[in-house]
């Protein structure tokens, strides 16, 4: 068996002492790093990339692996604990999980998020073992048709998580592409909308959108009236899940995981995408679709497996197209060049030690992040007892210095205060922030295939109707608009037959 | 049917129609291009009107059939002491440094709850400076001078 062959050099490569430690070492900080509010895993691997570039290359990768998981699960104990996701698939579990915090059930989504993004871990990595060669060959296929198609797909479906009127949500993805044109045109390096200012060429930073639009906006609501203001839960009656919550979170586990497998492997927010996606997926299947948003279970579990096992699986494209996926991945590129490797098809054959050592300490670092984030959930749960009169202020510094850090940009700053001006007044008025984030980071990419895919077909629009994978992917998203709406016109046909009464 | 005149719906379109149609006014500012060959224009202009449509859609509503949402109270001190902290930062970590920088900042910061007291937020302004030096210059390394050169270092 060619695969068990492959996964022992990869496992006596992962042991090996050093990367073993550097691996603690990488989910420790992470970890430690990931949880600082608003400080996602995007900002949290750019800040500590660094350190990793004095080692070997397989060590500094191991260790790189680590601080990115670590930092992803950081980011959902800080959105879980005071909604302070630092990046989108985040927001997702910040919707239920900061709604169980508040009901003291934090512990309780601190155990679900850490198991089901170990389980999520152990079967993608497997899965990333097994399927890494043909899934490459599906993401091959993708023209940029194909990929424009898929964007907007995941975007339509990210409707479903609004929980407010489907035309505000609309307006708030439609609003997220947009503001996702700032910057540099790709094609003709036009600056665009960026009133001569340089430092805004390279675009709006996505950090800058989230921070303001969740912590900011989140903080002036909270400082509304202190006097009412529902103060945090200093209280954690009990760290585990009860019976019922095991058995709910089984389903969107097992669930999150095959979808977060599954697109992570697409390039370009498979992430983001998992995580929403299972969370409409949960949404529309429960029982119990009115508890989402008021702290259910299942949106913390699936959101949380499916970003796990995605983070996994979006290795794929790294390690065999040398296509990043996602921002962290755009920063391992620079540190495979570093080291002076090229990422892509070579990689398998060239550094097989490199490549399935990598896979193997990817299960690793999931089992050093149960094991160090079972105990330590006591420390990260104790944060609640800080007082808002300085937990505040720290998320303001903290923000400010953690996004300035990322390109010593100070527009990267003012722009935090601008996206919190703009949420805070559009999530009073009813709108949720999370749609226009997402819409934000497709933008561009939408954008590009667009372009592309015009360029290719020579003007002709036809080709996204033509090519099947688009074609198919186009009818998807027609059939998700039109049943999220649905329910609406019921729900409101409901209203109005009630008022005859 | 019940007419409901909702602000909130009506300000959210408005806010949708004015970035929409400012996105719209400057995309036709720059090329646009034919469809073979999209300019950087052509993009912004067709979601920028979608933007607009969109909120001129919400407008429309709000004043026909609007969603009632209570507006609640306007922490106008929080807002401004938050943001002018925020454009201090930006504006003063290259020039200040960025001990005094941070400091500001959380002073500042501490100053939007109408019930905070000065010794205590000196005292949080103080204890966060020192800790962010500590996690980001001498942790993380971030490469930031402490003192920046309008001080004279």
């Amino acid at each position: 068996m060619e695969l068990f062959d492959n996964l022992a050099l990869g496992f006596s490569t992962a042991f090996l002492v050093q990367n073993v430690l550097y691996c603690f070492v990488g989910v420790l900080l992470g970890t430690a790093v990931g949880v600082l509010p608003g400080i996602g895993p995007t900002a949290t691997v750019a800040m500590l990339l660094p350190i990793t570039f004095s080692f070997e290359p397989v060590t500094a990768l191991i260790m790189l692996a680590g601080i990115y998981y670590g930092a992803q699960y950081g980011g959902s104990t800080t959105a879980i604990l005071i909604n302070l996701p630092g990046e989108s698939s985040a927001a997702v579990t910040a919707l239920d999980g900061h709604e169980m915090a508040r009901q003291g059930r934090a512990g309780a989504a601190l155990a679900v998020a850490a198991v089901g993004s170990f389980i999520a871990g152990t079967v993608a990595t497997v899965a990333l073992a097994v399927a890494a060669p043909p899934l490459a060959s599906v993401a091959l296929r993708f023209g940029p048709a194909d990929y424009f198609s898929l964007v907007l797909f995941g975007l339509v479906v990210s409707i479903a998580l609004a929980r407010g009127s489907t035309l505000k949500a609309l307006a708030m993805i439609v609003l997220g592409v947009l503001l996702g044109t700032v910057g540099q045109d790709i094609y003709t390096g036009t600056p665009r909308f960026v009133f001569d200012q340089r430092e805004l060429y390279g675009g709006i930073d996505f950090v800058s959108v989230a921070v303001g639009m969740f912590g900011v906006a989140e903080i002036l609501r909270n400082l509304e009236n202190e006097q009412t203001r529902a103060t945090i839960v200093s209280k954690v009656t009990s760290l585990w899940p009860t019976g019922e919550e095991r058995r709910r979170s089984v389903g969107p586990i097992l669930r999150g995981t095959g979808l977060g497998a599954a697109l992570g492997v697409l390039p370009g927010g498979g992430h983001v995408l998992a995580s929403f996606t299972s969370y409409a997926v949960e949404k529309r299947i429960s029982k119990r679709p009115r508890e989402f948003g008021h702290g259910a279970i299942e949106g913390v579990a699936g959101p949380e497996s499916a970003n796990n096992a995605a983070a996994q699986t979006s290795f794929i494209p790294l390690l065999t197209l040398g296509l990043p996926a996602h921002p962290v991945m755009a920063l391992m590129v620079g540190a495979f060049i570093v080291h002076g490797i090229t990422p892509g098809p070579n990689v398998i054959t060239d550094e097989p030690a490199l490549f399935w050592g990598l896979i193997a300490s990817m299960w690793i670092g999931n089992v050093l992040l149960l094991l160090l984030n079972l105990p330590l959930i006591g420390i990260w749960v104790r944060m609640l007892r800080i007082p808002y009169q300085v937990l505040f202020p720290m998320i303001i510094l903290f923000a400010a210095i953690g996004t300035y850090s990322l390109s010593l940009n100070a527009y990267d700053v003012y722009a935090i205060a601008f996206f919190g001006l703009l949420g805070y007044v559009l999530i009073k008025c009813g709108c949720e922030p999370a749609p226009l984030l997402l819409g934000f980071v497709l933008g561009p990419l939408l954008e590009e295939n667009l372009r592309r895919a015009l360029i290719i077909s020579r003007g002709d629009p036809s080709v996204f109707l033509t090519r099947p994978i688009s074609a198919v992917l186009l009818a998807l998203a027609l059939v998700a608009l039109v049943i999220t709406v649905l329910p609406t016109i019921k729900r409101r046909r409901e209203v109005v037959f009630a008022g005859e009464e | 049917m019940e007419r409901r005149r909702s602000l909130p719906d009506v300000l959210a379109g408005g806010v949708f129609v004015l970035i929409g149609g400012a996105f719209v006014v400057g995309s036709l500012g720059y090329e646009l291009g034919t469809p073979l060959r999209m300019g950087p224009g052509a993009f912004p202009l067709l979601v920028g009107a979608t933007v607009a449509a969109l909120g001129l859609a919400i407008v429309v509503k709000g004043l026909i059939a609007g969603e009632v949402i209570a507006f609640g109270p306007i922490p106008w001190r929080a807002i401004a002491v938050i943001t002018l902290a925020l454009l201090f930062f930006g504006f003063a970590v290259r020039r200040l440094g960025f001990v005094p920088t941070s400091a500001v900042t959380a002073l500042l910061t501490t100053l939007a709850s109408s019930r905070v007291r000065l010794l205590t937020a000196v005292a949080v302004a103080a204890g966060l400076t020192v800790a962010s030096t500590l996690i980001f210059i001498v942790g993380l390394q971030m490469r930031i001078p402490l003192w920046g050169s309008w001080l004279g270092f």
